[in-house]
């Protein structure tokens, strides 16, 4: 219903002279970005080069300064109350120790789409196994969402997107703290995403793996340094400008992670 | 058998008893309901200010002659907005301006009663005066102890939703500030409802440590919940019969028993437990030092 709603010629992501300033610190300054529909777009930046900032953006969570923010043509509070953006946390901002399982994880995707009291129907819990099983937790739904591991974790959240049926998956870091196969099976499922129609915008700190999982990249620094393909984006010289001098005079140092 | 029932059937012969009865086990059903909210969204701090705060709308209302519970709802929804204020338009911490807001009302509420001729009356709202509630304050604490059980649990995946994940409940287009106005609505209600069970120093006992019990038991909300409103009530009731026998102050007596719950579920929980625990490790130690002693020197 989502995607009918929005306007779905119109770019999925398109960010135009965005300002955002917290008090005097300002933490995004002249930010154009257009990120076209059915695309894995990488968001490269050292911790406090806005990248969470331009989330909270996209979301609606903050109000810009200056600037406009489009989701698919519309506002985010329009692309909200659509069910378009579904976002996946950092692991240390989520509290694991909370009393819910898996499956009640999944399940709050479907809040948005339901009634007042979010009682959900048969065709809510329809979706719940449908995106359970995507992401393989089908036998480790009843689980509490912190027995899970650290892949297990993130799966499980992708799948809330799932069933949400999002148009635009923002995950924040989503390799941090995830082992290389359940990293590879990520991977794999953002791909399987993107090719059925989603977007993807996915922050991560792991250069080595951005070529093998994006289309295109972004590498940002408060304003947006380069955007394009991941092998032009991720050049020396740039990473340089984003990362500082001593880090990319290193030679490819401790495969690719910062 | 006979020894037994007469023994539980004794204390209700006094009709105040009884209505003390129902209005513990009417305050312990409320508060430990809410309470599950209260610990997962990180707000105990938030129900010892409310609970404070409403001290000078109840001065105020049995001077000006309302219901009391209108101006302490009326008082304890101000600290909150206050509160809100105070963050809002300084760089202080949360806890810094819950801290500030809660202490001056309460002291103002302390300055009241003071200056009041019916001092007495007065004394009871700190302390609760539970053995002393009439039939239409009876009425009142359970209308407005099911009006408030009932909002919570109608809306209570939604608040389950605000307290686990904030930034989600915002991406699917709730109002997480709405949701979270009526929490703390319904938390200035249930102190009201406890007012005069347990009183307003007290009371926090009753916001904090049902959830807390619950969540060492299970790893399931509904479970929680269920186990939270159970045991409260269970609690409450074994802390009434024991002020009778005992002779000891009612409101005192039912949050002891509550927290003694709370102590046998921290000690003696599965997989929780701190005397659960300690066996796990020294059933480990002493399989690995047999272990040890099988391999050959």
């Amino acid at each position: 219903m989502s995607i009918r709603q929005l306007h779905s010629g119109a770019d999925a992501i398109s960010v135009s002279n965005l300002r955002v300033s917290y008090n005097e610190v300002t933490a995004l300054d002249h930010v154009s970005m257009h990120v076209k529909a059915q695309t894995i777009c990488g968001l490269i930046g050292v911790n406090g080069s806005g990248k969470s900032t331009l989330f909270k953006s996209l979301m609606g969570l903050v109000q810009p300064t200056a600037g406009t923010v489009r989701i698919f043509g519309a506002e985010p509070k329009d692309a909200r109350r659509l069910n378009a953006v579904s976002y996946v946390p950092q692991s240390e901002d989520v509290d694991w120790t909370f009393p819910v399982s898996v499956r009640d994880v999944v399940m709050m995707g479907r809040y948005g789409r339901l009634g007042r009291s979010r009682r959900p129907r048969a065709a809510d819990r329809d979706a719940v196994a449908e995106a359970l099983a995507r992401v393989g937790l089908t036998e480790l739904q009843h689980r509490q969402i912190g027995e899970l591991s650290g892949g297990q974790r993130k799966r499980a959240f992708v799948a809330r997107g799932i069933a949400q049926d999002a148009v635009l998956l923002l995950l924040d870091e989503p390799f941090a703290g995830v082992d290389k196969a359940s990293e590879a099976a990520l991977t794999a499922l953002f791909k399987e995403l993107r090719d059925e129609g989603k977007t993807i915008l996915v922050s991560t700190h792991d250069l080595a793996g951005i070529p093998q999982l994006c289309d295109e990249a972004i590498l940002l620094h408060q304003r947006v340094l380069a955007h394009g393909r991941p092998e032009a984006v991720l050049t020396n010289e740039n990473l340089a400008l984003a990362f500082g001098t001593a880090l990319a005079g290193a030679p490819e140092g401790h495969d690719g992670h910062l | 058998m006979m020894d037994i029932s007469n023994w539980l059937l004794e204390p209700l012969q006094y009709g105040f008893l009884t209505r003390a009865l129902l209005v513990t086990v009417a305050a312990a059903a409320v508060s430990a309901a809410l309470s599950c909210w209260l610990i997962l969204m990180g707000w105990s701090l938030m129900g010892d200010a409310v609970s404070h705060a409403v001290l000078p709308g109840v001065a105020l209302a049995y001077i000006v002659g309302v219901p009391f519970s209108l101006g302490a709802f009326i008082f304890g929804a101000g600290a909150v907005a206050l509160i809100g204020a105070v963050r809002s338009t300084t760089k202080l911490k949360g806890d810094t301006a819950i801290g500030v807001v809660f202490t001056a009302l309460f002291a103002f509420g302390l300055a009241i009663i003071s200056k009041t001729p019916s001092q007495t009356d007065l004394q009871h709202i700190l302390f609760g005066n539970v053995l002393g509630v009439s039939t239409p304050e009876l009425l009142q604490v359970l209308i407005l102890g099911a009006v408030t059980l009932a909002v919570l649990l109608y809306k209570r995946r939604d608040l389950t939703l605000l307290a686990f994940d904030r930034i989600h409940a915002h991406a699917i287009g709730l109002s997480t500030r709405w949701l979270s106005a009526l929490l703390l609505g319904l938390l200035a209600l249930t102190v009201v409802v406890g007012l005069q069970a347990v009183g307003i120093i007290l009371i926090v006992a009753m916001l904090i440590t049902p959830g807390a019990t619950a969540f060492l038991l299970t790893r399931n909300f509904d479970r929680m919940l269920l186990i939270s409103v159970t045991l409260t009530v269970a609690a409450a009731i074994a802390g009434i019969y024991a002020s009778y026998y005992l002779d000891v102050a009612t409101g005192a007596s039912v949050v002891l028993a509550q927290s003694v719950v709370f102590l046998a579920v921290y000690l003696a929980a599965p997989r929780t437990g701190v005397l659960w625990q300690w066996r796990q490790r020294r059933n480990a130690r002493s399989t690995s030092a047999q272990q040890h002693q099988q391999i050959p020197a």
